[in-house]
């Protein structure tokens, strides 16, 4: 093996973690604001792919601008999932809100099964390969990292800059004391919803321009997510690009070394482990 | 007088945050010990340190004989060592009756289940609670979940027992009936700790008291010495003349 | 012992009795497919109770043990010949022993974080049966037919498999009922309710809830072997299907989590919910209402989740004091 297939590997698995990463921010984002862990994550992710495929394939719309549309649907569409399934057991032990957001994940896989049936769909969208130096890289991939880059750049100008997004923030400090000063809580924790629900929506895109995909691939994701997750730090947004990365250069260097089939056992055992020894997280998060 | 408990220079830190500073005593069998000190001055957190939900970062805590400083809380009341919350922590979807058979079967006797629900009606009968035994523990109002609080450490038939400001939120008939209550308990020959900001009932009823301010121990002594010690009247009750009146009351 | 006499008890029993008997004294094939699938919901129920519903810890990868249990089970008959009843306690210690060494380690995490390790843990022995030589990998354990032939053939076989199922499912309630009832059920109970307070009181919690979770794996570690010999072969893909953990769940909520009765109630209306879906000819629009299934499961679970969390034996007792006597 050579060196520039080694550095092909990691460098990929760079790229493709970034998309991790966007996925697990909404996981991440919906935890820290809410503490809900959000079963329905994976079902969304694949609407985010079925999406792009359909504007795409059926519409003849630039993935990148079906992309805008999609994370737009998607945002609504968790405002209206907060609103019919999470508001009413926000304050019920977890096991209410984990199994709200299941049933959501029931009916959304149980809908697009009978709509879309589990017959792999490809996009069939390419932008050549660049080559820089010895590296050659797919273009979808490295669009896709760039644009997970800007959006995690606004997400974040959006959080620190903005009035609604400082009371974001306040909400996930202390929810009762962000009440007490007047932010109107219920309206914060359905916009957050909204927000994870959209990144899901937009890595599910993401991912629908460089692999195959069926209405079931976004559990995938979904548990993707919740490795990086507890690796960057449940609740902790930024930490859940870092995750990613880790998690992508895992899978990147590892088939190297070992059948590539032995790699999510690698993933879960070290989700287990870190879930046991530190279960904020890595890198920290909200405890 | 054979000593139940002894504390010895015990630490206890929480990050930065020294919460406990040296806090040394010994507790004879059969005594009250009032706990008494400002809110945030570490009361609450000495309980927990003696009863193992913390441990204490320097220091020893020997129980019996035996060093217990690194036993968990289940040890402890194993031992015969059993305690009361603050914030009262009733066992909801349990009946009362359910409530007080936890302390009786996992408890100092380790009792069987129909010796331990004997044993709770009794308790609740003491305490004056035998007409809520098949009700939830939920549905009892502040004071008569304080009172399950005191019968659940009761029925385990303990050596020591804290007692962590049984007699906060209870209206003055319900505070004469519960310091009856504790009064009650040591004829029984049990030890008692209590932690309370009622000074008049603490001063009342304690053998000693212990002063504790930002985690510190500032005094130790009888109650009479503890109202007219320099220290202790200018931490703790701000001026010299409440501490006449304190006294006066009695 | 007078908690025996508890009507309560009886009201389960006579239910999962007359569930398990109807098929064998009619000798009716198509009644026993439908009743073992009913009684293996059920003892599923049963057990996932113990851990969910008494001691108050969430479990998601409650199927690991099922499939965990099943595969060691095949693997007892496949490669040592092992008959059937010693395979399906071996699938019950193989569960118990995961549940054991797990036990003391993932039961430290509270709440969310508890679910979530349990979904981790599923995944984790799913991916590593997946690269398991001894288990077949990938593809699996498939059973020789000659393993059936010494059971008076596959017709006998399965008339077999449905008597161990029955079984299962009486010891399952009669388990659940006298760990409920007893001193260690107690204990579970305060653990539910206020850990801390339990720890305090003198519940040795860690043993304590490690034990809970051993005596609620090895179950579905038995019905595990069952159901794979019944089906000739196991996967890694059907074995750790996190979805059938989530329908133990949704049959508990059902029903009424730490209720004695509930688990039944809940995994009988479910699987029979499920049954008229499958079998009903009415059409949406060009699709058979079948394909809906998943989404009528999730609509229901939803319902039951915002409107009556309690279950319905837990509606029940809340909703009328005199039945909290009758039904445990």
């Amino acid at each position: 093996m050579n060196a520039g297939a080694i550095l092909t590997s990691l460098v990929d698995g760079l790229l493709i973690g970034v998309v991790y990463g966007i996925a697990a921010m909404g996981l991440n984002l919906i935890w820290g604001v809410m503490r809900v862990i959000n079963l329905a994550h994976g079902a969304l992710i694949s609407l985010g792919m079925f999406g792009v495929y359909l504007l795409f394939s059926g519409l003849g719309l630039n993935p990148y601008l079906a992309l805008v549309l999609v994370a737009l649907m998607g945002l609504l569409m968790g405002i209206l999932i907060y609103a019919i399934a999470i508001t009413r057991v926000i304050n019920a032990p977890y096991l209410s809100t984990l199994l709200a957001t299941f049933s959501i994940n029931m009916i959304v896989i149980g809908l697009g099964t009978a709509a879309f049936t589990t017959t792999p769909r490809d996009t069939g969208f390419s932008l050549g390969n660049v080559e820089v130096g010895p590296l050659t890289l797919q273009g979808t991939r490295l669009i896709a990292a760039l644009v997970t880059l800007i959006v995690t750049a606004i997400l974040y100008t959006f959080l620190y800059r903005t009035r609604t997004g400082k009371y974001i923030r306040a909400v996930s400090n202390n929810r009762s004391a962000a009440e007490l000063m007047g932010i109107p809580s219920s309206r914060i924790l359905a916009l957050s919803f909204g927000i994870g629900t959209m990144l899901a929506a937009i890595a599910g895109g993401l991912i629908a321009t460089f692999f195959s995909f069926t209405i079931l691939s976004g559990d995938v994701y979904q548990q993707k997510s919740f490795i990086i997750g507890v690796l960057g730090g449940l609740g902790n947004p930024l930490g859940a690009l870092v995750g990613g990365l880790i998690l992508g250069v895992l899978e990147g260097v590892l088939p190297l070394a070992m059948p590539n089939t032995w790699v999510p056992v690698i993933e879960f055992v070290l989700f287990i482990l870190i879930l046991l020894v530190k279960p904020s997280g890595l890198l920290g998060g909200k405890k | 007088m054979s000593i139940l408990l002894q504390v010895q220079g015990v630490i206890k830190r929480f990050g930065g945050l020294q919460a406990l500073t040296q806090v040394t005593f010994d507790l004879p069998k059969g005594q009250i010990l009032g706990l008494i000190g400002p809110n945030g001055a570490g009361k609450t957190t000495l309980f927990n340190t003696i009863n193992g939900v913390y441990h204490p970062e320097e220091g020893r805590i020997i129980f019996r004989g035996q060093d217990v400083t690194k036993k968990m809380p289940y040890h402890l009341a194993k031992m015969g060592m059993a305690r009361t919350h603050q914030i009262v922590r009733p066992l909801n979807e349990l009946t009362v009756r359910e409530n007080v058979m936890v302390g009786s079967c996992f408890g100092h006797e380790n009792q069987n289940l129909s010796n331990a629900a004997r044993i709770a009606d009794e308790t609740l009968a003491f305490v004056g609670l035998a007409a809520k035994a098949d009700q939830l523990a939920g549905t009892l109002n502040v004071a008569q979940k304080k009172r399950l609080e005191m019968a659940r450490a009761l029925a385990s038939h303990p050596h020591l027992l804290l007692l962590d400001e049984v007699l906060a939120g209870l209206n003055p008939s319900e505070v004469d009936g519960m310091i009856q209550t504790v009064l009650n308990i040591r004829e029984q020959g049990v030890t008692i700790i209590m932690i309370e900001h009622l000074m008049k009932a603490v001063m009342n009823v304690s053998d000693r008291i212990i002063v504790l301010d930002y985690g510190e121990q500032i005094a130790e002594g009888s109650p009479s010495e503890i109202v007219h010690n320099e220290k202790v009247i200018e931490a703790y009750l701000g001026d010299p003349r409440l501490a006449e009146r304190l006294m006066e009351e009695e | 012992m007078k908690q025996w006499l508890h009507p309560g008890f009886w009201v389960a029993l006579l239910i999962v009795l007359a569930l398990g008997l109807a098929p064998i004294f009619s000798q009716n094939a198509g009644l026993r497919e439908t009743g073992f699938t009913i009684l293996l919901a059920i003892s599923m129920a049963i057990s996932l109770n113990i851990i969910m519903g008494y001691t108050g810890y969430v479990s998601f990868g409650h199927v690991v043990f099922y499939g965990l249990g099943g595969y060691t089970g095949m693997y007892l008959m496949d490669t040592w010949g092992a008959p059937l009843p010693l395979a399906v306690l071996g699938g019950g210690a193989a569960a118990a022993l995961l549940a054991f060494l797990l036990g003391k380690a993932i039961l430290r995490l509270r709440g969310a974080y508890f679910a979530l390790a349990t979904i981790g843990v599923n995944e984790a022995v799913r991916t590593f049966v997946s690269n398991f030589k001894p288990f077949g990998g990938p593809t699996g354990i498939e059973l020789q037919f000659s393993v059936y032939k010494q059971y008076g053939g596959a017709a006998d076989a399965l008339w077999l498999t449905y008597y161990g199922v029955v079984g299962i499912a009486v010891f399952a309630l009669v388990f659940s009922y006298y760990i409920k009832t007893s001193k260690f059920g107690l204990g579970l109970m305060s653990i539910r309710e206020d850990e801390d307070a339990a720890e305090v009181m003198g519940v040795v919690t860690p043993d304590t809830k490690t034990l809970a979770f051993v005596a609620s794996a090895f179950l579905p570690g038995m019905l595990g072997v069952l159901f794979f010999f019944k089906n000739g072969n196991v996967e890694p893909s059907d074995a750790f299907r996190l979805g059938f953990s989530i329908e133990s769940l949704v049959m508990i909520m059902l029903g009424g989590q730490g209720t004695l009765l509930g688990p039944v109630i809940g995994a009988l209306g479910y699987q029979r919910l499920r049954g008229l879906l499958l079998t009903s000819d009415v059409m949406i629009g060009s699709l058979p209402l079948k394909d809906f299934q998943l989404v009528i499961a999730g609509l229901l679970m939803l319902i039951i989740i915002l409107f009556i969390p309690a279950g319905l034996v837990g509606w029940l007792r809340q909703r009328f004091a005199w039945l909290r006597r009758i039904l445990v």
